[in-house]
């Protein structure tokens, strides 16, 4: 095992593993679901499909001409009822296409282990898979994979991190699934001709950096790191810095240092599909949160309602009062119960009344907490302050840009200010100054 | 739409850290101090704690009565300002009504007129020191000795002036004539052991403080344990250059703010008129923390070198 960089800033947070030990429960194919055509960062897809038309699982249901989108596919047979739209959180309205299901799962004949010979061909193929990334960001995994010319890359990484609270479906995918991890891994070394792997995990799952060790084993181009337990050290700036001791330049990629960063449950992605052909249909996620009786792994697909999904879980035991996909420092609140599960979401979070409600915000003192617990060396305390005068150019001038939005500022800051709230306004007056200019 | 879930901006957990905490905090780190205040100088120092804290939270409750905003005395700030404004006054009689007196200053003037806490831009209870050391000068000089039998006296500082030495041993049990809270150094480490136990604050300006003026009295050849024990160096070093709100926020900030603290105090000590210069000291660089906060913004993690904001 090799010593690693340790990052600057970043918390201590707690880390609500309930479901740890839950191994996943395959939910029943439920009669309805509703899947999006937005499961990632770019352009939405169109839908392939109309009202009355009869789908096959794993048949694509919606696809974009765009550079950075990533096709979309249902897991279940059954009808077309519907084009709908649902409400994503950031205000947009994404088209959904509900399928009425008839439990037939009859396979569609597209549906077969892709042929591949050389690189070009396997980045094709896991376009066609639907892959974006699991941990939580959702970038089509086909344009990490793919270096711009001129660009080479001699490492992967493999983050198994997971340091957001509470979320443990990557920890149970390491346990479960070892196995395609490492073929995952091996696969993408092969056809991307990168010989250095190095595995990240966070060293408060002990089990995960024993499996991960006995894969690390296999092969000498594959080296482990167990990293201190610190938030965000998931976070793939933070992650590249403390295996490869190198640092993404503010508005660069990890490709831009020579550096891809896959998650394990991608990875592990990568290798079902490469022996299946099976696209990106189904998702583990954590169940848990104070509203909920078990906290709890399940296996859903792709569109399920977050509703039936906590229902199959075990049910609620409080009624909930936030309901967030992904974890507490970085998910996202939801308006409603019925919102569909998405391919890149980890977890859904029901908070009980008293976890829902944040303290009031106090004056800043400026006691610098944010500033040390920054890991991008940022002073949100700042931000807050500008944002509020509308001062573009300060705004700009503090590079509120390469903000990563992890919450550790508003974690820590005893005023209780939102500052994430305030950074994200910020960002957003910045980005409408820049198109003025 | 469901109208009984929140919607919220992540993050959606919090440690469990706040101001009221905070100020707990520093008042716990301020107990020995009075503490050893009240075993020196009688119950007179119990008499101007319990006035300037009882008056610094009236004051604080009646401006925003006035002002009609929203009751902030909960926080303890101004308990703490009440506190720390005890400790810096003489242990005389006359201190009760200079108490009231600094409070009024402390909190009307210098802390709520600016916009209540986080905005203020002096130190409250320092700046009440220094107006009522200019508007009261010989109340504000009364010293006693220490014990039962308190006879009017000098500080070490001023009797060095005149070429009398007290014992370093003295100077750090607190045994010495002085402000009621200045003169135990030993209990005022013992705060500071307490604050950074407690992750309240960092070592940075307190070291570098103390470090400045002892490096200044090598130089000049003076002993420099005799001035960093001696006067108002350590209580304003743990307790008063430290506040947030008046020092600066980056390590390197708060690096160039101890420096500048240790330069002034042992200027005004060594070649000014005035036998102390800790509380002039850290007024001055108070006006300065906006500018140092200016001048040490970090670079970001990956970011370019730019210019100052």
């Amino acid at each position: 095992m090799k010593q690693y960089k340790y990052f600057k800033g970043g918390v201590k947070v707690p880390h609500y593993k309930n479901s740890e030990n839950a191994e996943t429960k395959i939910m029943p194919i439920p009669d309805i679901i509703e899947i999006p055509m937005l499961h990632h960062i770019g352009a939405p897809c169109v839908p392939l499909v109309k009202v009355g038309d009869y789908v096959m699982v794993g048949q694509k249901i919606g696809d974009s001409d765009k550079f950075i989108s990533s096709p979309v596919h249902t897991g279940v047979s059954g009808t077309v009822k519907k084009i709908s739209s649902v409400l994503f959180p950031n205000g947009m309205n994404v088209q959904s296409v509900v399928i009425e299901t008839d439990k037939k799962q009859e396979i569609h004949p597209d549906v077969k282990p892709p042929v591949i010979e050389s690189r070009e061909d396997f980045i094709k193929a896991i376009r066609e898979s639907g892959l974006v990334g699991l941990g939580g960001a959702g970038f089509p995994t086909n344009v990490k994979l793919n270096p711009p010319p001129g660009k080479t890359v001699d490492y992967l990484l493999i983050n198994g991190a997971e340091c957001e609270p509470y979320i443990t479906s990557d920890y149970r995918e390491t346990i479960e699934n070892s196995w395609n991890i490492i073929s995952g891994i091996n696969i993408i070394m092969e056809y991307l001709e990168i010989d250095k792997v190095i595995i990240g995990v966070e060293d408060n799952k002990p089990v995960s950096v024993d499996v991960l060790t006995d894969i690390a084993k296999t092969s000498d181009k594959i080296d482990i790191m167990s990293l201190k337990s610190k938030y965000p050290q998931g976070a793939e700036k933070m992650l590249i810095y403390a295996l490869t001791g190198r640092i993404v330049p503010a508005g660069k990629l990890p490709l831009d240092v020579g550096v891809i960063v896959l998650n394990v449950a991608s990875v592990s992605f990568i290798a079902e599909y490469i022996k299946t052909g099976m696209p990106l249909t189904k998702k583990r996620i954590t169940i848990d949160g104070g509203a909920v009786n078990t906290p709890s792994n399940i296996e859903v697909f792709v569109g399920t309602y977050i509703k039936e999904a906590i229902q199959f879980s075990g049910g609620f035991k409080e009624v909930p009062k936030k309901i967030l996909m992904g974890g507490p420092m970085m998910g996202v609140s939801q308006f409603n119960l019925d919102s569909p599960i998405l391919k890149q979401n980890n977890a859904i979070l029901a908070f009980n009344e008293k976890q829902s409600i944040l303290p009031e915000q106090t004056p800043c003192i400026k006691c610098g907490r944010c500033v040390r617990a920054c890991p991008m060396n940022l002073m949100p305390v700042y931000f807050d302050i500008y944002h509020q005068y509308k001062d573009v150019e300060q705004l700009e001038k503090l590079d509120i840009m390469s903000c990563i939005e992890c919450g550790s500022c508003s974690f820590v800051c005893p005023a209780n200010r939102y500052l994430v709230q305030s950074i994200r306004n910020g960002k957003a007056l910045v980005k409408a100054g820049g198109s003025k200019k | 739409m469901n109208k009984t879930l929140t919607v919220n901006s992540s993050p959606h957990i919090k440690d469990s850290i706040n101001t009221t905490n905070i100020m707990l905090d520093v008042i716990i780190a301020l107990i020995p101090a009075m503490i050893i205040s009240i075993y020196l100088f009688s119950y007179i120092a119990a008499v101007i704690i319990a006035v300037t804290v009882v008056s610094s939270v009236f004051f604080e409750w009646i401006y925003n009565l006035a002002t009609k905003q929203k009751q902030s005395a909960g926080d303890l700030s101004a308990v703490v300002t009440g506190i720390l404004l005890a400790l810096n006054l003489p242990p005389s009689a006359s201190s009760i009504w200079l108490g009231a007196v600094g409070s009024l200053i402390a909190i009307i003037i210098v802390k709520m007129i600016f916009g209540g806490i986080g905005h203020n831009i002096f130190n409250p209870a320092m700046a009440a020191r220094v107006f009522l050391t200019v508007a009261f000068s010989s109340q504000m000089t009364s010293w006693i000795s220490t014990g039962a039998d308190a006879v009017s006296t000098a500080t070490p500082l001023a009797m060095a002036g005149n070429g009398i030495v007290t014992s370093n041993l003295d100077l750090f049990l607190g045994n010495v004539p002085g402000c009621i809270g200045e003169t135990s150094a030993l209990a005022l480490l013992l705060g500071l052991a307490w604050l950074l136990i407690r992750k309240i604050i960092t070592l940075d300006i307190p070291l570098t403080y103390v470090a400045t003026v002892a490096v200044f009295a090598l130089l000049i050849g003076q002993d420099p344990l005799f001035h960093i024990l001696s006067g108002g160096l350590l209580i304003g070093a743990v307790f008063m250059a430290t506040d947030y709100v008046t020092s600066p926020m980056t390590r390197k900030g708060k690096i160039i703010f101890g420096f500048g603290l240790g330069i002034i105090t042992m200027g005004i000590r060594v070649y000014g008129n005035l036998p102390e210069g800790v509380s002039f000291a850290i007024l001055f660089m108070n006006v300065l923390v906006p500018l140092i906060d200016r001048y040490t913004i970090p670079r970001s993690f990956g970011g370019v070198k730019k210019k100052n904001a």
